[in-house]
């Protein structure tokens, strides 16, 4: 079952749309966003409310970048491996992070504390390299300024 | 010179709100336009101005626009989508315009939407660009507490209901067709074409599609007129653009010129040059899916058609600069796998041939390559070149790797040949 | 029409049509993998690209996809064009990167479309030298197996699946080149088509699971064209044979019934002919014994047991075929000749014929073009599963229209379903519960059959004045007025209705809205749902009623009855005091069902798979079945008969199946035409009999060497035009006859394309059956008089409705263990009015019959109604519908 508010925040999407399931994917984000993830049973939830099977739901939860079907931590680093930050610095950055937190891209911190994920252009190509924590981006980031960064994020 | 694009910025990058946005003259394109001309009115004096389409297919504008079918007899609704998924590796243009000056693309959008009679507006934003989406969503808010879209807008009876869309993330999602799908909530392949948007597009409804830069010129146009317009600009295609320089250069950003500066003067001037110890070698002039060019084209006009006489495209005309401490293989490499991974998987050519590709530059990357591979690197690229796939993802993908072998082919061969990377120790 | 050009050779053209579904049409060998005739173009594989050249002096031309281009006038496109051939090449090596080098292993290999294709565009070699990308595989049921690496992203089977079989458990997943067809979990397909993946799949992703458990290749079976056996529809099919065992059915096209698809049942039903309770030999009861004899005693012991004859009757089946029921009729005589219809069931079937002869019934062809239609009483998805997936289609014609005037051809699926969207056409179910159709309709009615009566005839009187009033409550007045709106100003509107709820006023209340909407100009199509393969022949021989034998109290000296087990037409009590009545009880069938064990001679009788003969579907369509496995020591109740027949010294002159159905044709009117429904045995192809066997069987002719090398001749066949062997010729075969499909270079079933006049059009070579009614007593019938009152439920009784389950409810499939692993338990749907828990253990009582179940809460089945199961294996026959008590126990 979606929570009171998961429901809250759906419907006011639902309003945007002529048709349920065009919410979906936004319904997909608002129920990420409370549990950290889309388990299968968040899925059958939010089915039931968009008269969707799970199948349906998992063809696209599986096609979009930001919907993540197994479990993150706290906090999710995305370090942008696109063309100018990959000129600017992007694997010598990586590898600090990922030697600093004792994971690979796709895993997550045995405190649960962070994953650390790869994206794509974040369009903040002039301050290459750069990552995003949760909703916040990060320019010109050096492996010396990471450890700053992550300080922020308990 | 003129910027209307990006000359009421605020140096101390917060965003332009409503009222300073109304005392520079915002959102008089509206009072203008709305219930004083005509939605035809307003279509032919942007299709007058010359303006073109600046996601990156450079599509003139008003004509898209007079492909909607228009008047009583037309089908409803009618939407207007805002193309804001901007994801092309090395552009960074449409956020700028959304972080800084949202009002302007919110008067683009409901300009646009009158002049096709849509009664809804999305705006398709990238799940990643959040500052943005915090601050559309207050302008959004702002307009219409003022009255600038919703019921009867400025007492013309003109209805318009605009949403924030945020994406869950696909650089697909981008290719207008995939868009609307998205927008449906859906897997984002693309459509088939015909039937084209303009005719058919969101739940089967008549729909425009425009990219963010395009829709802010649009104010411009009407407060200003076509003449004017075309009169910014240095070469046919109307006025100005946003032009950027990101990698190894002293001064990376995102600049508004005239259309038709050369690629030096972007380089030499706003970007100050390349770094110290860094020389140019080649650039893409608009993201990632350009081809590249040289040293040689530096004296090139930025525009639609100068580009593409010299084999490559404006496209989102934000150059990604590469550097001779940079190896080509490995840029190349990059581009093909973003592209690869990016493949939305419908058809054969782009799925199958870009990791195939991906695969093959790897192995040259790290020195497994052979002899064979570049000649069947340009068999394939021609394989999923334009008009053999379902859409231009591939085609786009195709272009950085037949440049760099047209003109970095040595470094190819020299990595088969030494079996390493002659840029790794 | 339109004037083309392909390789420069100038072809008249369907216009409406794009170039691919015109240059196959016309016999060019042209690659596609995801375009599907039945489904149309989607442009993902781009398999089909071809040259276009703009004009006459255009000598560069462009590449194009052939499924995507239209045949307009003047369209030129050059196949053999170098570009394109080297393009098509490099398709299919990007296909191939991923797919396994496993053809020897797969069940697949040897009927591959992707080895086909593979062959025809000339790949050879492999290039590619990474590593191939590995996929887990998902436990799919019982029907279908899944190997996902051997994917080529096609996605046909998808595009089947939730397109047009409109299920939604399948889905495609992820992105780039792994994407990924399956479920979202391991479990069972819930599509009742999910076998049609097999076929619609282009590799061996999905298999038939039920071919893998004693595999065959292709060209290692025998194959004979066949006749459905599982439910009224009469879907083609081509069952596959080696060593006695029946391995498989496919798909056997015939455009104007089941034209690429058929149903699950149908597909698994034949795993009953291979069952372990197959009676094999004759059995002669001595004592509490049985014992098996010899076919020579058997026919003796029966020939005396018939005695003088005068006090013998017959009792025939609707699953048995017209001849060998005519045989029965003839051996006892038309008079003591009983039809073998369930307790009440023969006056509906016989109201159902009466009307047929006064309207339009349409194919399943017809039926999916229409584009309005209600089905009143009728769970068409578990009664005639076929006709459910034509009505699923009729549900997107309206929506089409739109597309049409866009100007997006209907080929063109992604454009189509661009302007259509989810839109279905207006559809509507009236029927006690909801069934599987209910997602494409656009209102259902729930109801009690009487009421459902009532509304009916609702609709009738809204559509034309002159037809009699109904007594509808008022909550359904809108809705009768917005079917009748939608019926009336349809261009082809269909009425669906049928015998399941046991309901005369239903079926008049269907003719009526027929003839109320013939009446107002519109020309109405109506088609009734039958549920045995050979109801509605048997309907048409009109014997007597079955519960006059059985509630006659006349001792019966013999009583010999056809492939019917009287335990599922009549409560068991009535059954047990019948057969304990009669002096000798003859049973001539193919499993060991009750009624066999309780008869005191069983005559082994051959499956559909064995055998030869006519069948009557619900279009009354008399179509010809033939013998898969070569003779064994089953044989057909026709020749069991004509057997006891000969000895008697009674119509002695019957020889072949050909005698028989000539005899039929003869004796009864009704039946004129059907030995034209196949060719004679004596048929003959330049002087060779049709092959059963693919030429490449070839190999398996010296199997018996080690015992001799002498080649045993093939068996004859005195039955069919078709041999036991693989000399003669198929691609001549008359469309009625045609065993299998092969072409050169065509290994996969798309061979079929070759032997279409033009794709979805008629098999090349004839009719393929003869419908028998012909609508010809049309124009202006007289009304059925009103429905009866609907009645008051008494206090806590409810109706007991039948439901049918398409896995459970079919007699023969009780033995095939794939469809019979799906079967529901016994159970009782009420709604939780009804004060039940679901899942509760409950007894319920009718006609003396107690019976026990569990709960099923149905909230949707009104008040005073029950829905129980028909024709599970574990439950007694009741007399439905009946007003039943629950008991909770
Ligand atoms: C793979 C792909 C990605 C694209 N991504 C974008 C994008 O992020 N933003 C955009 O405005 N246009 C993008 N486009 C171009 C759009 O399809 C479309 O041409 C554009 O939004 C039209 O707007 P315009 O006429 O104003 O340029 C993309 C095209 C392709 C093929
Ligand atoms: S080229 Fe084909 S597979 Fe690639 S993104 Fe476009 S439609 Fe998808
Ligand atoms: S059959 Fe034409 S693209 Fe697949």
């Amino acid at each position: 079952m979606l929570s009171a508010e998961e429901k809250a925040e759906l419907d006011r999407e639902l309003q945007q749309y002529p048709a349920r399931q065009s919410a979906c994917i936004d319904a997909m984000k608002i129920v990420q966003r409370h549990r950290r993830w889309l388990s299968d049973e968040a899925l059958r939830d939010i089915g039931e409310y968009l008269g969707m099977s799970v199948a349906d739901l998992d063809g696209v939860a599986t096609f979009y970048n930001l919907l993540f079907r197994k479990p993150v931590g706290r906090h999710v680093v995305m370090i942008c491996d696109s063309v100018t930050c990959w000129i600017m610095g992007y694997e010598k950055l990586r590898d600090t992070l990922m030697n600093r937190l004792g994971v690979s891209l796709g895993e997550t911190t045995s405190d649960d504390r962070f994953t650390v994920l790869p994206i794509v252009c974040l369009g903040n190509c002039d301050k290459a390299p750069t990552l995003m924590v949760d909703r916040d981006t990060y320019g010109n980031v050096s492996p010396e300024t990471v450890e700053e960064i992550l300080a922020r994020y308990k | 010179m003129e910027k209307p694009l990006t000359g009421r910025m605020r140096s101390d990058g917060e965003p332009v709100d409503l009222q300073e946005y109304e005392r520079a003259g915002g959102y008089q394109a509206i009072q203008k336009a709305l219930g004083r001309m005509t939605p035809k009115q307003v279509q032919e004096e942007v299709q007058r101005s010359n303006l073109r389409g600046r996601g990156g297919a450079g599509f003139g504008t008003g004509l898209k626009w007079s492909f909607v079918p228009i008047g009583p007899d037309a089908p409803r609704p009618k939407y207007v989508v805002c193309n804001a998924d901007e994801m092309e590796p090395g552009t960074f243009k449409d956020r700028l315009l959304m972080e800084r000056d949202p009002h302007q693309l919110i008067e683009g959008i409901i300009l646009t939407s009158y002049a096709v009679e849509a009664e809804v507006a999305y705006l398709f934003l990238r799940g990643e660009y959040t500052l943005a989406e915090d601050t559309l969503a207050r302008a959004i808010s702002d307009a219409y507490r003022a009255g600038y879209w919703g019921r009867n807008i400025a007492g013309t009876g003109y209805n318009l209901d605009l949403y924030l869309h945020t994406s869950a993330g696909r650089y697909i999602c981008g290719e207008e067709t995939a868009l609307l799908n998205a927008l449906e909530g859906k897997r984002a392949n693309p459509r088939a074409k015909p039937p084209f948007p303009p005719v058919v597009g969101l739940w089967g409804k008549p729909t425009v599609i425009n990219n963010v830069e395009t829709l802010c010129n649009v104010p411009h146009i009407i407060r200003n007129g076509a003449d004017w317009f075309r009169a910014l600009s240095r070469s046919p295609d109307g006025g100005t653009k946003l032009f950027g320089a990101s990698g190894r250069v002293k001064r990376p950003g995102i600049w508004e010129l005239p259309m038709g500066v050369t690629i030096r003067e972007v380089i030499e001037e706003p970007a100050g040059g390349m770094q110290d110890g860094y020389a140019l070698r080649g650039l893409q002039p608009g993201g990632a899916s350009t081809d590249f060019l040289t040293t040689e084209h530096l004296d090139v006009a930025l525009d639609f058609n100068s580009i593409a006489k010299v084999g490559s495209r404006l496209g989102t005309g934000t150059m990604i600069i590469l550097d001779d401490r940079t190896c080509p293989v490995g840029m190349t490499l990059n581009l093909t796998h973003f592209f690869a991974q990016e493949s939305c998987g419908w058809c054969t050519p782009c799925w199958a041939g870009l990791s195939w590709c991906e695969q093959i530059l790897a192995a040259i990357e790290k020195g497994n390559g052979r002899s064979e591979d570049l000649g069947h690197l340009e068999f394939q690229t021609r394989f999923f070149g334009l008009g053999n796939t379902f859409c231009a993802l591939a085609p786009g993908a195709a272009e950085p790797i037949q440049s760099a072998l047209k003109y970095f082919r040595q470094d190819f061969q020299k990595h088969i040949d030494e079996k390493r990377c002659p840029w790794k120790g | 029409m339109a004037t083309v050009y392909i390789d420069g050779n100038r072809h008249d053209a369907d216009a409406k049509q794009n170039m691919l579904h015109v240059s196959l049409s016309l016999g060019y060998d042209l690659p596609f993998f995801c375009w599907h005739p039945a489904m149309g173009s989607i442009g993902a594989c781009r398999q089909c690209a071809v040259k276009q050249f703009k004009d006459e002096k255009d000598t560069k031309g462009r590449l194009v996809m052939a499924c995507l281009t239209p045949a307009l006038e003047d369209t030129r496109i050059s196949i053999a064009d170098q570009e394109a051939q080297e393009f098509r090449a490099a398709i299919i090596e990007g296909l191939m990167l991923h797919h396994p080098h496993d053809c020897p292993v797969c069940d697949e290999g040897g009927e591959c479309h992707l080895q086909d294709m593979t062959y025809l565009t000339g790949h050879a070699y492999r290039r590619y030298r990474f590593q191939k990308r590995t996929y887990r595989n998902q436990f799919l049921g019982p029907f279908v197996n899944h190997e996902m690496n051997r994917c080529i992203q096609c996605y046909r089977c998808v595009r089947f699946y939730r397109g047009y079989a409109g299920e939604h458990d399948l889905n495609s997943f992820s992105i780039h080149h792994t994407v990924y067809f399956g479920r979202h979990e391991d479990g069972i397909l819930e599509s009742e088509f999910s076998g049609n993946l097999a076929e619609v799949c282009p590799t061996g992703v999905f298999t038939d699971r039920t071919l893998g458990q004693h595999y065959t290749r292709k060209w290692d079976q025998t194959y004979a064209p066949s006749i459905c056996h599982s439910c009224g529809v009469g879907c083609n099919i081509s069952p596959g044979q080696r060593d006695g065992i029946v391995r498989r059915i496919l798909n056997r096209y015939n455009h104007e019934v089941n034209g690429y698809f058929i149903c699950d049942r149908g597909r698994f039903s034949y795993e009953y002919v291979n069952s372990p309770e197959r009676i094999r030999a004759p059995l002669v009861r001595r004592g509490d014994e049985r014992e098996v004899i010899e076919k020579d005693e058997a026919v003796k012991i029966f020939a005396e047991m018939l005695g003088s004859g005068e006090d013998v009757i017959g009792i025939g089946s609707p699953r048995a075929s017209l001849e060998a029921n005519f045989a029965l009729r003839a051996l006892v005589g038309a008079d003591r000749f009983f039809s073998g219809f369930s307790t009440g069931e023969q006056r509906l079937i016989e109201l159902m014929l009466s009307i047929m002869q006064t309207v339009h019934v349409p194919s399943l062809r017809e039926v999916e073009a229409c584009d309005a239609v209600l089905i009143l009483g009728e769970d068409v998805t578990n009664v005639a599963a076929r006709m459910a997936l034509a009505l699923r289609q009729s549900a997107r014609r309206e929506p089409q229209k739109k597309a049409l005037a866009a100007r997006v051809p209907l080929w063109d699926d992604l454009g189509v379903r661009q302007v259509t969207g989810d839109a279905i056409g207006p559809v509507f179910i009236a029927f006690p519960c909801a069934t599987r159709l209910d997602d494409v309709a656009e209102a259902t009615y729930r109801g009690r059959p009487d009421q459902i009566a009532q509304f009916g005839y609702a609709v009738a009187a809204a559509i034309h004045s002159g037809a009699p009033p109904a007594n509808t409550d008022a909550s359904a007045q809108a809705l009768v007025k917005r079917i009748a709106e939608a019926l009336r100003t349809a261009e082809r509107p269909l009425v669906v209705s049928g015998a399941t709820l046991r309901n005369e006023a239903i079926i008049g209340a269907a003719a009526n809205i027929v003839y109320a909407l013939e009446r107002e100009g519109r020309s109405a199509g109506l088609a009734f749902t039958m549920p045995e393969a050979n109801t509605c022949g048997l309907g048409l021989m009109r014997a007597r009623a079955l519960e006059e034998a059985l509630e006659s109290r006349v001792q019966y000296g013999t009583v010999v009855i056809l492939e019917n087990d009287l335990y599922r037409r009549a409560t068991a009590a009535i059954v047990d005091e019948f057969l304990a009545r009669a002096g000798n009880v003859v049973v001539l069938d193919q499993v060991n069902t009750r009624t066999a064990a309780r008869a005191n001679l069983v005559l082994p009788v051959a499956s559909f798979a064995e055998s030869a003969g006519t069948l009557v579907n619900f279009e009354s369509r008399a179509q010809r079945f033939f013998p898969v496995l070569p003779p064994s020591d089953v044989q057909e109740s026709w020749r069991w008969i004509t057997d006891v027949a000969t000895r008697r010294g009674e119509f002695g002159s019957w020889n072949s199946l050909d005698d028989v159905t000539a005899a039929v044709e003869q004796e009864m009117p009704i039946f004129r035409g059907i030995t034209a429904a196949a060719p004679p045995s004596s048929y003959r192809i330049a002087g060779e009999k049709i092959p059963r066997q693919p030429h490449r069987y070839s190999g398996r002719t010296a199997t018996l060497v080690n015992i001799s090398i002498h080649e045993p001749p093939p068996p004859d066949d005195p039955d069919s035009p078709l041999a036991y062997s693989m000399e003669g010729y198929t691609y001549k075969a008359p469309a009625s006859a045609l065993p299998f499909l092969w072409a050169p270079g065509w290994n996969s079933a798309r061979a079929l394309l070759k032997f279409q006049e033009e794709i979805n059009g008629p098999l090349r070579g004839g009719p393929v059956g003869i419908r028998l009614i012909r609508g010809d007593r049309r124009g202006a019938p007289e009304f059925f008089s009103g429905a009866p009152e609907p009645v008051n439920a008494p206090e806590r009784r409810w109706l007991a409705v039948p439901i049918y389950h398409l896995f459970g409810s079919d007699e023969l499939t009780h033995w095939a263990p794939a469809i019979s692993s799906l079967a529901p338990q016994p159970y009782v749907a009420v709604n939780e009015r009804a004060g039940f828990r679901d899942g509760a253990p409950v007894a319920f009582q009718s006609d003396g019959a107690t019976q026990t179940a569990v709960i099923k809460i149905r909230s949707e089945i009104p008040d005073g109604v029950a829905a129980v199961p028909a024709g599970l294996r574990e439950t007694e026959t009741l007399r439905l519908p009946a007003w039943i008590s629950i008991e909770a126990i």
